[in-house]
């Protein structure tokens, strides 16, 4: 935001659109649920621990999708699985967003001809925003995502939709 | 007078923080104390079997990769034994070597993650971190070996798919040096820390005859006491040339073959590999064409082949049955995980609810591999 | 420690009807080919016997012998009738480290084969597991029960002919 290397005196006001403030408080703490799937799963891992460090974005594991604001689907969907991805992607409180990380959660991947209990894609159950590419995707594969998340908060409106 | 409480069912997964995977346990309790648990798997079903049968053999290497995604070298590493020993392929020494030491450096990063995990699954935080600091380096190494981090697709049939890079020796033996310190680190935090062996002592306690009969291998056979260790009793490539200890649980904090002692059979064995990866680049050959005896198409003659080898979770066989084609007629592999993930139950019967997480990191399964 | 010829003549004048015979003819591993009825009492046989001690099953591996005879139906999927499906068990013993290779076959339409869950406790899910995708039935099997699949899926996707469902419950599948 570049205020906080300015100095101020006493009783100063920030003016700032409802919009840019809450969007702005809300990209900076995007809480993804705590779950892993498969291979990603550890790339996601390795992520949050030292060397990578997601928390600097932001971004911490909460275990329950209640208090949950993004859900990082991190690995090959399965058939026996999706329904219960669908379950926890229903459990968390709006506004939710999904990260679609690797090959598999994107398209089914490597399983995508002859997987026959493998969901060729996370988004024929649940909505995506962000897709992200690689079979893993390396940790600043997934920064990138989250950066493009970001974006996309950043743009919303809390404005009423006109039909 | 005995507290009286109902027999209740509870559900601990497919999205639990500490079941490292998909996995679910229905478990059911009695208040706090387990009355049985019965593992519910297959979440992670990504039909490994059938791709084989649908690709060429040399084509079977990626997918192998992402049945146990901790340790991928010893995935491609064990097929590739497997067909190299039905088409009769003797690999290059140069080869053999640079396969034990990355099949070494795989053992440190997993049994890294694994003691990592186990400890963050039972509290401890700081472990976790300094662990994974030095997998980064590891992951470093393979990194500018293959150009992957996680799944290498390195040790193709009768080769490698690179040599290994000018500065890799050079860079290995740093982080051997490095590393040592670091298990000293774990040990002082984790290791004989009261809290963590108030946790772990004589919990999950696995006779050494259950083990056997349930097929365990691996730190989970070991943690009970018996010196069986397939890189020593039924050598593959080139171990036999190497000095080294099989570690074996010593009940050192409790009864034997409790989750302590599979816990710290996994810390020893990462300095043991240190001593193998030590040994191998002192002997390793300065040349030789790491693709020179990969053959141009893999057609094996009609028949069947078991073949073993030591993954850091337990023996990781594969059998392969060749029709006659240039695609195998069934590829069936022997998960470790899959194995250990079987005795949760007798191990957890008795105990706490909060227990469950503790044993289930000593076992230390990778759901991968148990559902291929 | 035996070779598997030995512990081959050693089963054969035990149990000379249920043993049906040894393939030594492979380039690499030979196989004993027993009775799929009568394994249960080969394998307790084989764990307890002092000179063989196989005290651990290291695999069991269902496997579709694909040698019936092969049609089409009318969209153009294979359709295997006859022939048998096979069970391969991988023996093994940690004190004496010898190994062995035992294979049972069962006819493709009824595959009953004889549960060896009783001796060796790690039988039990790979059976299951055998269960699951190949539709071999293991008799006196405690729980069996899909371990992979869903509970409700159905056909057993190793078989070689078999042919994938278009939708479960809802999600298109291919």
């Amino acid at each position: 935001m570049g205020l906080l290397d300015k100095e101020f005196s006493e009783g100063n006001i920030v003016i700032a659109k409802v919009d840019d403030l809450f969007n702005w408080a809300r990209l900076s703490s995007v809480w993804q649920l705590g779950f892993g799937l498969a291979c990603c799963a550890i790339e996601m891992m390795a992520t949050s621990a030292a060397h990578y460090d997601f928390d600097r974005f932001g971004v911490i594991p909460r275990n329950t999708p209640r208090q949950a604001d993004a859900i990082i689907i991190s690995g090959t969907v399965t058939l026996k699985m999706a329904t219960r991805i669908k379950r926890l992607y229903e459990q968390m409180p709006d506004p939710k967003y999904i990260i679609s990380m690797g090959s598999c959660a994107n398209s089914g991947g490597p399983y995508w001809e002859h997987g026959y209990h493998v969901l060729k894609g996370v988004d024929r159950v649940i909505p995506v925003d962000v897709y992200v590419p690689g079979c893993p995707p390396r940790p600043e594969a997934l920064f990138e995502g989250l950066l493009k998340l970001q974006e996309k908060i950043r743009n919303e409106s809390m404005r009423k939709k006109t039909v | 007078m005995a507290l009286k409480t109902e027999r209740m069912v509870l559900n601990m997964g497919p999205q639990h923080p500490s079941t490292h995977g998909v996995l679910r346990l229905e478990l059911e309790i009695e208040g706090e104390l387990v009355t049985k648990v019965t593992p519910h798997i297959g979440y992670l079903h990504r039909c490994f079997e059938k791709h084989c049968e649908a690709m060429m053999y040399n084509q079977v290497v990626p997918y192998t990769d992402r049945m146990d995604y901790l340790a991928s070298m010893y995935n491609n590493w064990g097929y590739a034994l497997a067909v190299e020993k039905l088409c009769g392929i003797q690999v290059p020494e140069r080869v053999e070597y640079i396969r034990v030491i990355m099949g070494e450096l795989q053992r440190i990063a997993s049994h890294a993650v694994a003691v990592g995990t186990f400890g963050l699954d039972i509290g401890a935080w700081t472990p976790f971190l300094y662990l994974f600091r030095d997998r980064e380096r590891i992951l470093t190494l393979f990194e500018m070996t293959c150009g992957a981090r996680l799944l290498y697709n390195y040790i193709w049939v009768g080769g490698l798919s690179h040599d290994i890079h000018p500065d890799f020796v050079r860079m290995t033996r740093e982080f051997l040096e490095s590393f040592k310190p670091t298990v000293t680190e774990v040990n002082n935090l984790l290791s004989y820390n009261k809290i963590f062996i108030e946790r772990t002592a004589n919990i999950g306690v696995l006779p050494l005859d259950t083990a056997i009969n349930y097929g365990c291998t691996g730190p989970t056979l070991r943690g009970s006491g018996l010196a069986y260790d397939l890189r020593r009793d039924d050598t593959y490539s080139i171990y036999n040339k190497f000095d080294f200890n099989v570690i074996t649980g010593q009940g050192l904090q409790g009864t034997l073959g409790d989750t302590w002692d599979r816990y710290y059979v996994r810390v020893q064995e990462m300095l043991e590999s240190v001593k193998i990866i030590e040994q191998a680049l002192d002997q390793l050959p300065a040349e030789g064409d790491v693709q020179s005896a990969i053959p141009k198409r893999i057609k094996p003659p009609k028949g069947h082949v078991y073949t073993r080898v030591e993954n850091p979770r337990g023996e990781l066989g594969y059998f392969i049955i060749s029709d006659g084609n240039t695609n195998p007629f069934r590829v069936k592999v022997r998960p470790p995980s899959f194995v250990h993930l079987e005795i949760m139950d007798d191990l957890t019967r008795g105990h706490l609810i909060s227990d469950i997480m503790a044993i289930l990191g000593s076992i230390d399964i990778v759901l991968g591999e148990v559902d291929r | 420690m035996k070779t598997r010829e030995e512990i081959f003549e050693i089963l054969k004048a035990q149990f000379p009807d249920a043993v049906l015979g040894i393939d030594a003819s492979l380039p690499t591993e030979p196989l004993i080919s027993i009775d799929p009825l009568k394994i249960k009492d080969i394998c307790v046989f084989l764990r307890d016997s002092e000179e063989l001690k196989f005290d651990s099953l290291m695999l069991l591996s269902g496997v579709d012998d694909a040698n019936g005879t092969k049609t089409k139906d009318e969209q153009g999927h294979d359709v295997i009738t006859g022939g048998t499906l096979s069970v391969y068990y991988h023996l093994d013993s940690v004190y004496l480290k010898h190994r062995v290779t035992l294979k049972v076959s069962a006819p493709r339409e009824n595959p009953d084969v004889e549960s060896v869950s009783y001796v060796w406790r790690s039988a039990d899910w790979h059976e299951r597991e055998a269960f699951d995708l190949l539709g071999i039935n293991f008799l006196n099997h405690p729980n069996l029960i899909r371990i992979l699949m869903p509970y409700d899926w159905e056909g057993y996707p190793l078989r070689k002919d078999y042919k994938n469902p278009e939708f479960y419950l809802g999600m298109k599948v291919n």
